[in-house]
């Protein structure tokens, strides 16, 4: 009796398979989702990917779409570039929290004032995981990595910065979003979003913006099972999933963390 | 559950030589059908298999960051013990 | 085009125009912000693109992307701006992109970071340093006709006084003839086909995993070995039997030349070399213009930078004395009391006489 192929292998725009990120890293999960995104709306043809340096790098000689290497934090910058002489591709940053948020935060800031028609593509894990796991901008308060051992602490390293926020307050942002993919419902919301970042910069409504939280348990110093757990609750509980903005409309992390405590509260109520 | 064997709806294919024993795949199968090996791989893990109740739901695919698993339904009217 | 009168910044941006340049970006600083607010009135009249960048990195970031994708595109600043974007600078010439900088420099001071280059690694990029406007404009296109023919960076090495006499000149297109598709550029056109382009400074290839830089490195010297080769280009006047020759680049040596021919009128046996390619440097003609040199005087505001490529040209073959020395205004852009020709020419006699020159 014959059974249909409801799940491919990999994505029709992944040249293969093998690649040598850690066990358990989320940010494969992210490409599968970033390259499936692509091609449903229809733009492999016309896809230009402009890739900052991280981990993620080597995913890159897999990705069957045209792609420029950027310098760390430098995404933004060639992005827009390329999109303002190629204005019918579709253009998208891939950068990770160190990259866009640390070494490049006024690139990404800048792209968005100016509303360039780009998707910019951040996939966050609160450390710097090629440098071996390293405190960036992202990096939530309590959590050790190499240069926070006992722990981020306000007083000392400062706090961590929403990006998504500062992204959506500016009128130049048509979309952002904040995806995680701690779970298999989370991966595919991350799909979603890219989508919908995807359709807006295809309309032109201006600059688009995706986070996607994603596992690196080499940098958390944790094991492999405790990844998904671990970002939810630690990375998750800061960096709210979500739409921060959308038909104009910005609605905060804090606001989007409230909506989660009452959603949480109203089904424990109910009882399980 | 009942004691009887499970209904499979679907079944997956897993490369369990390029598994690297993340285990992001166990907890994500939502009826729990899936469990790590005994025996070890080439790259000296343990990795998935497969038990009966398999629904084809395609969460195990979505979180596996090797790309590992390929996933099939059954036609809705019939049904059939898992098989690899 | 009709001959008018144009600031040095105006007809270098029309010469880039001419040469199809469709994309600038920038951000201001003196005495590079002209130009920008020439491409800025004019890229869009041309169907191109200016972007005022936020900052120099950003300037130079846009650029990678519009040449990633095929265009042809510009940008600059002066000195401290330049210093700003050497990363970027070495990583797209080991991406192999056609970038043309304009650095329109505060003076000769910045002649180490141009040929040396400020950034990691090894790389080089074709300099060139006009004299004038008119040499400007048809500089500025063989720089895009090089860029893209090496797919290396070409830099048009200016000044403020560059940037601000003005000169009739007529901007008329150069063809330099034919030059490949762009085939390897990232367009988006070829997603799905298993021959996407990567346009990245390590040598990534689809499908394969990990990098090796040392042969592509190596490939990139090998090109960079052929375009010292090939690409030198000085001029020379009166240096056959020449007792002294003095050797001056950009606009300095304009007021380098009329003093030359003053003292040769009165009878001086002085010779002028002038490099119109900073890198590579033209040793070979200038160990032929000094063949009957008893001295060589390298005239240059700054505290002594091209003397030492003059010196590794000549190895020896006749004595190097700096007659020039740091030189600038009150803002400290680079117009000093050295570009005065009565000066100049009393520094040229007295190497002529063998006195010590006074810095």
């Amino acid at each position: 009796m014959k059974a249909h192929k409801v799940g491919l292998e990999k994505p029709a725009l992944q040249l293969g398979v093998d690649h040598d990120l850690c066990p358990g890293c989320g940010e494969p999960l992210a490409l599968r989702m970033l390259l499936e995104a692509i091609e449903e709306v229809g733009c492999a043809q016309r896809a230009i990917c402009v890739v900052g340096i991280g981990c993620y790098t080597a995913l890159t000689p897999l990705m069957d779409v045209d792609r420029i290497q950027a310098l760390h934090g430098r995404a933004p910058s060639v992005a827009t570039g390329a999109k303002r002489m190629r204005p019918d591709a579709l253009l998208f940053t891939l950068q990770g929290d160190g990259d866009m948020v640390s070494e490049g935060l006024q690139e990404v800031i800048h792209a968005a004032a100016r509303g360039e028609s780009i998707t910019c593509v951040l996939l966050n894990n609160g450390v710097f995981g090629e440098t071996g796991g390293h405190m960036t901008a992202t990096t939530v308060l309590g959590q050790r990595t190499k240069n926070s051992l006992e722990g981020r602490d306000a007083a000392y390293h400062g706090h961590p910065i929403l990006i998504g926020d500062l992204l959506a307050q500016l009128d130049g942002t048509a979309y952002a979003a904040r995806a995680s993919v701690h779970d298999a419902a989370g991966v595919a919301r991350a799909r979603r979003m890219l989508r919908r970042a995807f359709e807006s910069q295809l309309r032109g409504d201006g600059f688009s913006f995706v986070e996607i939280l994603t596992m690196c348990p080499t940098g958390w110093f944790i094991g492999t099972q405790q990844g998904p757990e671990y970002l939810d609750r630690v990375l998750g509980s800061v960096h709210v999933t979500g739409e921060l903005k959308r038909d104009g409309r910005y609605v905060s992390t804090a606001a989007l963390r409230s909506r989660a405590a009452r959603a949480a509260s109203r089904s424990a109520g109910r009882g399980a | 559950m009942s004691g009887a064997a499970r209904e499979s709806r679907g079944t997956v294919t897993i490369a369990t030589g390029r598994c690297k024993g993340c285990e992001l795949c166990i907890p994500a199968c939502p009826p729990r059908v899936l469990h790590m090996s005994v025996g070890r791989n080439a790259l000296g893990v343990r990795y998935p298999e497969l038990l009966p109740g398999c629904t084809g739901c395609g969460a195990c695919l979505l979180v596996c960051p090797d790309f590992c698993f390929e996933v099939y339904r059954y036609p809705a009217d019939a049904a059939a013990e898992a098989a690899p | 085009m009709t001959r008018r009168l144009m600031e040095g910044s105006e007809a270098i941006a029309e010469a880039a125009l001419a040469a199809g340049c469709r994309f600038f970006a920038g951000y201001p600083m003196t005495p590079f912000t002209e130009l920008l607010e020439h491409f800025a009135r004019r890229l869009p009249e041309t169907g191109g693109v200016c972007i005022n960048a936020e900052s120099e990195l950003e300037a130079i970031g846009m650029a990678w992307g519009a040449l990633a994708s095929g265009a042809r595109a510009a940008t600059g600043s002066t000195g401290q701006g330049l210093a700003l974007m050497q990363e970027s600078l070495s990583e797209i010439t080991r991406a192999e992109l056609p970038l043309v900088v304009f650095h329109m420099a505060r003076g000769q001071a910045d002649y180490y970071q141009a040929t040396r280059g400020g950034g990691h690694g090894d790389y080089r990029h074709l300099v060139y340093a006009p004299v004038d406007v008119a040499e400007a404009v048809a500089l500025t296109q063989l720089a895009f006709d090089r860029a893209d023919r090496w797919r290396n960076p070409v830099a048009i090495y200016g000044d403020y006084l560059l940037a601000h006499v003005a000169e009739s000149v007529a901007v008329e297109r150069l063809d330099f003839g034919p030059l490949p598709a762009k085939d390897w550029a990232a367009d988006g056109t070829l997603g799905g086909s298993g021959r996407s382009r990567n346009v990245n400074s390590l040598g990534m290839r689809n499908g394969v995993k990990g990098i090796e830089p040392e042969s592509f490195w190596k490939r990139l010297q090998a090109k960079h070995d052929e375009m010292a080769r090939l690409e030198a280009r000085s001029d020379a006047e009166a240096t056959d039997g020449a007792e002294l020759l003095v050797v001056a680049f950009g606009t300095l040596a304009r007021f380098a030349r009329f003093a030359v021919r003053e003292l040769r009128r009165s009878g001086a046996r002085v010779g002028l070399f002038r490099p119109i390619t900073l890198w590579p440097f033209p040793a070979d003609a200038l160990r032929a213009a000094a063949a009957s040199a008893r001295r060589v005087a390298v005239l240059e505001m700054n505290a002594g930078q091209m003397i030492d490529d003059v010196r590794l040209a000549l190895l020896g073959a006749a004595p190097v004395v700096p007659i020039g020395g740091i030189s600038s205004d009150a803002a400290g852009f680079g117009i000093g009391p050295l570009l005065d020709a009565e000066r100049v020419r009393g520094r040229i006699e007295d190497a002529l006489a063998g006195r010590e020159v006074a810095g």
